[in-house]
């Protein structure tokens, strides 16, 4: 039998993952994807809710989602035009 | 929805989110995420919620993952060279992201209606494009005209961001 639980708990574990993926990695890219794989956790424990209106929710998660896609791609671009690079520990400006 | 295939959907996610952040090419990463998002479309499924599962396909699976390869294609990506890896960060790195899996573990092993099953989500006599598309329109119609404008100005910001500069 599958309880609300078991979803919490692969939520939790898909959440952890994306996080770890966020300090771990140095190239932008995979930070972004792993910052899209933090809001699906999300997402799937919403529609673990029995209500509807959480589900309205997640349509709204994944239209912001979708525009933060968006605006970052287009900073990793104008940043590869600057600097030459997508990887972190390479932009040292305001490190101190 | 059968266990079994709830066991194999969540597993089919999570190796392949894993698979994301342990890929050092981008566009295997990118491929690995397409299909954690489809097992995931599948999960939203199995939970009777449809439109969310379509939603999630179309979205993510189709925009937003073309967005991803097309940016990787765009800027030439290649694989990173195998760089020294500092193994204190890294492990300091996974020790705090093990540290939040054990503490949200904890919070669901104390709340109480995680150990139900699933009530029935409403009367099947309605389906949920139905449902979420009244609320939508009446609850939430001012959220849904922000989000409109929140993704113009997204839109005007992208152009402008990605936009040459003049010399």
């Amino acid at each position: 039998m599958i309880t609300l639980g078991d979803y919490l708990v692969v939520s939790a574990i898909l959440f952890t993952i994306g996080f770890a993926g966020v300090i771990l990695r140095r190239n932008l890219i995979v930070i972004l994807m792993s910052l899209e794989l933090m809001l699906n956790a999300a997402n799937l424990s919403l529609v673990a809710l029995p209500d509807y209106d959480a589900q309205v929710f997640v349509f709204f998660v994944i239209t912001v989602a979708a525009a933060e896609v968006a605006v970052g791609l287009a900073l990793l671009v104008s940043l590869y035009r600057a600097r030459q690079t997508t990887d972190v520990s390479d932009i040292t400006s305001l490190k101190f | 929805m059968s266990p079994f295939l709830f066991w194999i959907f969540a597993v089919l996610t999570v190796i392949f989110g894993a698979a994301v952040v342990l890929n050092r090419n981008p566009v295997a990463g990118a491929l690995s995420l397409v299909v954690s998002f489809l097992g995931l479309s599948a999960l939203f499924m199995s939970l009777d919620a449809f439109f969310v599962g379509i939603i999630q396909v179309l979205v993510y699976a189709g925009a937003v993952m073309v967005l991803f390869l097309f940016i990787i294609m765009l800027l030439d990506i290649r694989a990173e060279e195998r760089r020294r890896i500092n193994w204190l960060a890294a492990a300091g790195g996974i020790g705090v992201a093990v540290i939040l899996l054990v503490q949200i573990c904890m919070v669901i092993s104390h709340f109480q209606p995680a150990r139900r099953s699933f009530p029935p989500l409403a009367r099947s006599t309605t389906d949920d494009v139905r449902n979420i598309g009244r609320l939508l329109f009446n609850n939430y119609n001012l959220p849904f005209q922000i989000i409109g404008v929140l993704v113009l100005v997204a839109t005007i910001g992208v152009v402008i961001l990605s936009r040459r500069e003049p010399r």
